[in-house]
This record gives structure tokens, C-alpha cells and sequence, in this order.
């Protein structure tokens, strides 16, 4: 048997037909509008139907995972921002959270409340994004636009108070980087004010939509026991139904203490993971309104040593970014560097159950099963 | 009053006072040739620029705003780029079929130009089947983009050709069948004729309930002929990248692209024509007040007033609905459309024998 990818590149197989005769495969990738970055995808289709899926990577590793085995403990933080960069601060959050519980530091609680605010504010933006993507995959192109506009607030926060709008790099070990911009609090109610009404409009233009919900209603349907065997987390696998909110199940920092629910759906198409990230939004507005006049005075910051230094053993940390379980483990040989690294990041394994959920559903499917999948490639791909 | 059909006509007269008659047909159809390549790109470069604004306007961004005065200019800067860029055949393609496609596509929606009225009295062709040319025509241009998708050897251009085949087979069947209500109603296929039966209001307005029904459904029909979203599965950016005509460039590019706007403009005219009284102005009655007044607004005015808004319509559509997929296409047409215009026709002839019309 051979993979499908060598008979895309031999040669002498290049005609339309694929191995039965009647299959035609379809490189779709690295360079294609719907999949949002290099991902390359061997598809195999049968007329329209997707008969196969074989995701190949590898186009934007950049060896992540090595490169943090030589920079100390503060610096590896930095390189991670620039995994799944549309949840830059969980990913920096869960690697603080990693050093500081291999150095068993408490951190003061005003840090606490400020990083769970920026987790949710960098939920809200990431979620509007993949939104405005998802409506592009089945080809409403104004969405994305609107998406944008509220983006773009959140965005101008984080600018103030981080200096960045992308790869943030905010969270340090023993709390956050510096103290919030005085004009954050005013900014954050704007934010909440306009998006809560946006949010609305969201919903009449693509939720209520009878052409979006043929598009999504009944596709892709990956089961409960099918999406826990992949591995799938998230909004991926809360729209099958499986409860797997870190924020619930580990709380960390602060979430054990805010009103906030964790949406689960049952239906396991594509518009229930449609809806689970929706209701989502919703909660991180609520999370966000809980504490942002509740932030405690007092330091953003714990002392720490100049130098870190991991004491010999291995750790692991985890949270809840806006694609799903986050992990980081490190094996300290107490040094000031890792000794090694290893990231669990949510979108590889989801993007794993996409030849399971794709077969039989027609090409079209296949871009709207991607769009709810909420795929970040550098995040897939280390 | 000053009016095209005078231009039209004193033209006319002078070729003929002063060449003999051959000699003066031929140099018509040199100018009519001429009119029609002009009016083509002036649409295409009007179209394209109207759809870049009226999509910025819907998305929160301003369009082209930097050549010339609003950017009036930038469509004719694309124009520019593309006709100097090299326009490139795929290795392993049908050299002939590739580089004879897009002419197909551009002249079938030129040739549609020539039964339309553009104004009172001012058409190319007053052909006695002109509605039926019009369908006949049309539908050459699947032709063509079938050519294009299966001389490109490339699998996204075939799948796009296949899907634009079978779309624009089935819905030329209700766009049809809502056109033939018309023209059940005034008992004619020649253009002039139902714009003259128009004279005491448009049929939107006469012809009840059924005219309103088969109005929606030859919008939605001509909307999927002419490959426009939610109705672009030939091209389904984010599916098959740029379907049918993912391997042209250059001129044979634009030629497509000006191809599909043209199409839109013509099918909006004759949706013009046929249900908002083409050229005829609004008139309730006859030898009222109102009328009197409508009249003043020169024909062309209303002709190009009617057009444009339905093309707006048509562009508002492709900026606000997601994409269907193949199969929900084909059932929207076999399972809802047709028997519903095929009921309608028939209420439609009733409405026509029984005289219920106003």
C-alpha cells in the first residue's frame, strides 16, 4: 500500500483519476483560502463527496518545543505567544502557571483577577474571529468585516495595557508583566457595551440565517464517545456534548470564584459547535462584567528571583483557551533552562477527528466543518 | 424632446441620403459593433466599480478611494494591469478549448445585447422572438465555462465547470417559466411589444399575485445563471479557490470577469423590461395628471433607473447570504422552484383568459 500523498507526486499517476478509477484527489493546501494558514490537505473525493482526508503539516514548524529547551524560564514564555496567536495570553498564562507551581509561588491576587480578565477579553476577540472566518468558509463575506469592528476594540485594550495587539507576552512568572493602563477599566465597559448589543446583530445576520443553518445544521457529526477517543476539546467537543471546560473541571486563579457556565450542546453538527462558541462570548462577557470593578489593589506582581531555577522534577499546567485544553509540561533538571518542553495544544488533536467527521459530507462540508473545528495552523503545528 | 431615438434615427437618415443602401448597412453595423464593445467595457468598468463601493458601503470600509476623484478610476488601473500581465497557459491544458473559452463567455453576453431597449425607440435588433433569443442565448455561456473548467486540467477549474453546468442548466428552466408568464400575459415575444403593453402600468403592479411570485422566482433564477452568490458554487472562493477560472490570467481573466457583470446587467434589464415596464415610465391609468409628469423624465433615465436598482439587489444579496451547497442548490430549483412556477404559470394563463388583469 502506498500513502495517497505519493501518488500526487509520482509522476506517472498525475491524470484526474485516483486509484479506483473513479476517486479524483485534490491537494487542497498549503496555500488556499480556507484553511486559514499552511495547512496541506490530501483529499479524496468521489464527484463531490469527500470520500478522505489526510492533513499533512509541517510547512510552519518551527520547533517550538526545542528552541524552549534553551531559553530559561522567563524567556520560553515569550516563544509561545506565537503558537496559537489568537490566544497568545492562555499560552503564556498556562507556561507562567508551569514555573510557577514548579517554584511554588503564590501570585498576588490582583494578578489573578487581571489575567483571567485578559484570558477572557483574548476569548472574546479570538471567538469573534473565527465568526467572521466561519461565515467566510460558507461564503458570507460581510461578516467578517463586522467581526473586525469589535475586534478591533479589544485589540486597542490590549495595545494600551500590553504595548502589543497580537503576541502579547503579558504573563510572567509570579503574575503579569505591568500594572493596568488607568484607562483600561473605562475601556473595557465601551467594549461591553457596544459588543453586548453587536452580539444581537451577530445573531440575526448569520445564526438566524436559514442558508447558514442548512450549511451547518447535521454536518460533520462526530459522537460524544468519537470526540473524547480523538482527543477533541473545547467548543470542538462541548458541541458532542463532552464536559470538558478546564476553567470547570481545574479552576485556576480566579474562576473558581465568578458565576459563569459551561455551555454544552449535545447535538455533535456543526451548528452545535457553532452555538456552544455563540453562548460562549456570552459568558466571557459575563465573566469579564463580574471582575472588572471588582479588581483588588496591590501588587500585579509576586518577587521573584532574578534567576529561575526549576527544581529537579516534571510539571504540568493546563487552562482553557478559546480552541480548547492548553498543556504545558516541563521536565526540570534544576537548571535555568527546561530540559524538556512539551506543548499539548488543542487544535492538533481536533484537527485529527476532521477525516472522521468529513467522510461522506461534500466538499463544501468539508470548509464549514474546518470553519467550526476553529483551526490555528502555528498552533497545530509547532 | 431631446431622445436617443432621434439620435438614432437622424443618423440613420443622413447614411442613407448619403451612401447607397449596402455601403450604409455596412457602416450601421460598424458603429452598432463599435456602440456594443463601448457599452460592454463602459458596463464592466461601471459594474465593477458600483459593486466595489456598494460592498464597502455594507462591510464598514470605504472601497476604492485613491485613483482619481472616489476612485473612479481604479477599475480602469485593474483593467490596465491585467492587459499588460502575461496571460499564461497551463502546462497539460487544451491550448485551443482554454484560449477559445472566455471569448465564448464574452461574446454570448455581448450577443444579448442586441434585442434589448435602452431607451424609447432605441434598440439594436427589434427581432420578433427577442425574450426567446435572449433565453437562447444565455444560455451559451455555460458552454463556454464548461470549456474553461475541462481544457484547464486542473481539478478545482473542473469541479467548478461541472457545478456551474448543472446550476445553470436547472435554473434556466423556472428563470424560463417566469419569463413565459410575461409573456402569456401580453401575448408576445417581441420586446417592444410587452414594454407597449406596459403603457398603463407595469406588470408588477397589473398582474396580481402570480406576476409578484414569478418576479421573486426569475430574481432568484437569474441570480444563480449569472454565477452570483449565494449562487457562486462555480467559483466558491473559499472551496475551490477560484473554481472555473482558477487557471486564467490576465486579459482572458478579465474578459470572464467582465463577462459575468454583463450577464447581470442584462439579466437585470430584461427583468426591467419585462416586469417594470423597461423604458415605459411609471404610469397609473391612462391620460392622467400623473402620467403627464412621469413623462418628462426621458426613457433612458427609466430604463437604467429600473436596471440598476435590481442589479443593487442583486449585489445586496451576495454581500449578506452565506453560500449554498450543491445539492440544497439543486433541490432550491427541482424541489421548489419549478413546480412552483409551473403552478403559477398556469394561474397566471388563467388570470390572462379570464382578463383579471387590469
Amino acid at each position: 500500500m502506498y500513502r495517497q500523498s505519493e501518488i500526487v507526486n509520482d509522476p506517472s499517476k498525475t491524470s484526474l483519476l485516483g486509484d479506483e478509477g473513479t476517486d479524483m484527489i485534490i491537494n487542497v493546501g498549503p496555500q488556499h483560502p480556507s484553511t486559514h494558514g499552511v495547512l496541506h490537505l490530501v483529499i479524496t473525493l468521489n464527484g463531490e463527496a469527500v470520500k478522505k482526508v489526510e492533513p499533512h503539516l509541517g510547512y510552519i514548524h518551527r520547533s517550538i518545543e526545542k528552541m524552549c529547551e534553551s531559553l530559561t524560564f522567563r524567556q520560553f514564555i515569550y516563544v509561545t505567544s506565537k503558537m496559537d496567536y489568537l490566544s497568545s495570553h492562555m499560552n503564556n498564562h498556562c507556561c507562567a502557571m508551569c514555573v510557577e507551581k514548579g517554584l511554588q509561588i503564590e501570585i498576588p491576587p490582583r494578578a489573578q483577577v487581571i489575567r483571567v480578565l485578559m484570558d477572557e477579553l483574548t476569548r472574546l476577540a479570538s471567538h469573534q474571529l473565527w465568526w467572521g472566518a466561519l461565515a467566510m468558509d460558507v461564503g458570507a463575506l460581510t461578516p467578517f468585516f463586522l467581526a473586525f469592528r469589535e475586534r478591533e476594540m479589544i485589540n486597542d485594550i490590549m495595545e494600551e495595557t500590553c504595548g502589543t495587539r497580537l503576541t502579547m507576552n503579558y504573563m510572567v512568572p509570579g503574575g503579569v508583566m505591568a500594572d493596568l493602563h488607568p484607562n483600561f477599566q473605562k475601556r473595557v465597559h465601551a467594549f461591553i457595551d457596544h459588543f453586548k448589543r453587536k452580539i444581537d446583530e451577530y445573531d440575526e445576520l448569520v445564526t438566524d440565517n436559514i442558508i447558514f443553518q442548512n450549511r451547518t445544521k447535521g454536518i460533520g457529526y462526530i459522537s460524544k464517545e468519537d470526540a473524547i477517543s480523538y482527543g477533541m476539546s473545547g467548543p470542538a467537543a462541548r458541541g458532542s456534548g463532552v464536559q470538558c471546560d478546564i476553567r470547570k473541571l481545574y479552576p485556576y486563579e480566579v474562576y473558581d470564584k465568578v458565576q459563569f457556565e459551561e455551555v454544552i450542546e449535545t447535538a455533535g453538527d456543526c451548528f452545535a459547535r457553532y452555538l456552544v462558541r455563540m453562548k460562549e462570548m456570552k459568558q466571557s462577557i459575563s465573566i469579564v462584567e463580574q471582575l472588572i470593578d471588582n479588581i483588588p489593589e496591590g501588587d500585579f506582581q509576586a518577587k521573584t528571583k532574578a534567576v529561575l531555577k526549576l527544581p529537579k522534577g516534571e510539571y504540568y499546567s493546563r487552562v482553557e483557551t478559546a480552541r480548547g485544553e492548553f498543556g504545558v509540561y516541563i521536565v526540570s533538571e534544576g537548571g535555568t533552562t527546561p530540559y524538556r518542553i512539551k506543548f499539548r495544544s488543542p487544535g492538533f488533536s481536533n484537527l485529527s477527528a476532521l477525516d472522521h467527521m468529513t467522510r461522506g459530507q461534500k466538499i463544501g462540508d468539508m470548509v464549514a466543518i474546518m470553519g467550526t473545528l476553529d483551526l490555528v495552523i502555528p498552533d497545530i503545528d509547532r | 424632446m431631446w431622445s436617443l431615438q432621434n439620435i438614432a434615427d437622424s443618423v440613420q437618415h443622413w447614411l442613407y441620403a448619403t451612401f447607397n443602401p449596402t455601403i450604409a448597412m455596412l457602416i450601421e453595423f460598424a458603429i452598432i459593433g463599435v456602440l456594443a464593445i463601448g457599452l460592454f467595457s463602459m458596463l464592466g468598468l461601471v459594474l465593477i466599480y458600483m459593486e466595489r463601493k456598494v460592498s464597502a458601503w455594507m462591510q464598514l470600509r470605504l472601497g476604492p478611494n485613491r485613483v482619481g476623484p472616489k476612485g473612479v478610476f481604479q477599475t480602469m488601473a485593474d483593467t490596465l494591469k491585467l492587459i499588460v500581465k502575461e496571460g499564461m497557459t497551463p502546462n497539460g491544458a487544451d491550448k485551443l478549448l482554454f484560449n477559445l473559452a472566455p471569448f465564448i463567455v464574452m461574446i454570448s453576453a455581448m450577443v444579448i445585447l442586441a434585442p434589448l431597449t435602452f431607451a424609447k425607440g432605441f434598440q439594436i435588433w427589434d427581432i420578433n422572438i427577442g425574450v426567446f433569443f435572449i433565453a437562447a442565448i444565455s444560455s451559451l455561456s455555460v458552454i463556454g465555462i464548461l470549456m474553461a473548467g475541462w481544457a484547464s486540467n486542473n481539478k478545482y477549474s473542473l469541479l467548478g465547470a461541472m457545478r456551474s453546468g448543472a446550476q445553470i442548466v436547472s435554473y434556466e428552466l423556472s428563470a424560463g417559466l417566469s419569463i413565459l408568464a410575461i409573456v402569456v400575459l401580453s401575448g408576445s415575444l417581441k420586446i417592444t411589444d410587452i414594454i407597449a403593453s406596459q403603457e398603463n402600468g407595469w406588470w408588477i403592479f397589473k398582474g396580481h399575485v402570480p406576476v409578484w411570485i414569478a418576479f421573486v422566482i426569475f430574481i432568484i433564477a437569474v441570480t444563480a445563471e449569472t454565477n452570483r452568490a449565494p449562487f457562486d458554487l462555480a467559483e466558491a472562493e473559499s472551496e475551490l479557490t477560484a473554481g472555473f477560472h482558477t487557471e486564467y490570467s490576465g486579459m482572458k481573466f478579465a474578459l470572464f470577469f467582465l463577462a459575468e457583470y454583463v450577464n447581470i446587467f442584462v439579466v437585470c434589464a430584461l427583468g426591467a423590461i419585462l416586469f417594470l415596464g423597461g423604458w415605459m415610465p411609471l404610469h397609473f391609468g391612462t391620460g392622467t395628471k400623473f402620467n403627464e409628469v412621469m413623462d418628462y423624465i426621458p426613457s433612458s433615465v427609466w430604463f437604467f433607473g429600473k436596471t440598476f436598482f435590481l442589479i443593487f439587489v442583486i449585489m445586496w444579496f451576495r454581500w449578506t447570504f452565506p453560500r449554498l451547497r450543491i445539492d440544497q442548490l439543486l433541490n432550491l430549483e427541482w424541489k421548489y422552484l419549478l413546480p412552483i412556477s409551473m403552478i403559477n404559470l398556469l394561474l397566471v394563463t388563467l388570470i390572462a383568459i379570464l382578463n383579471w388583469h387590469f
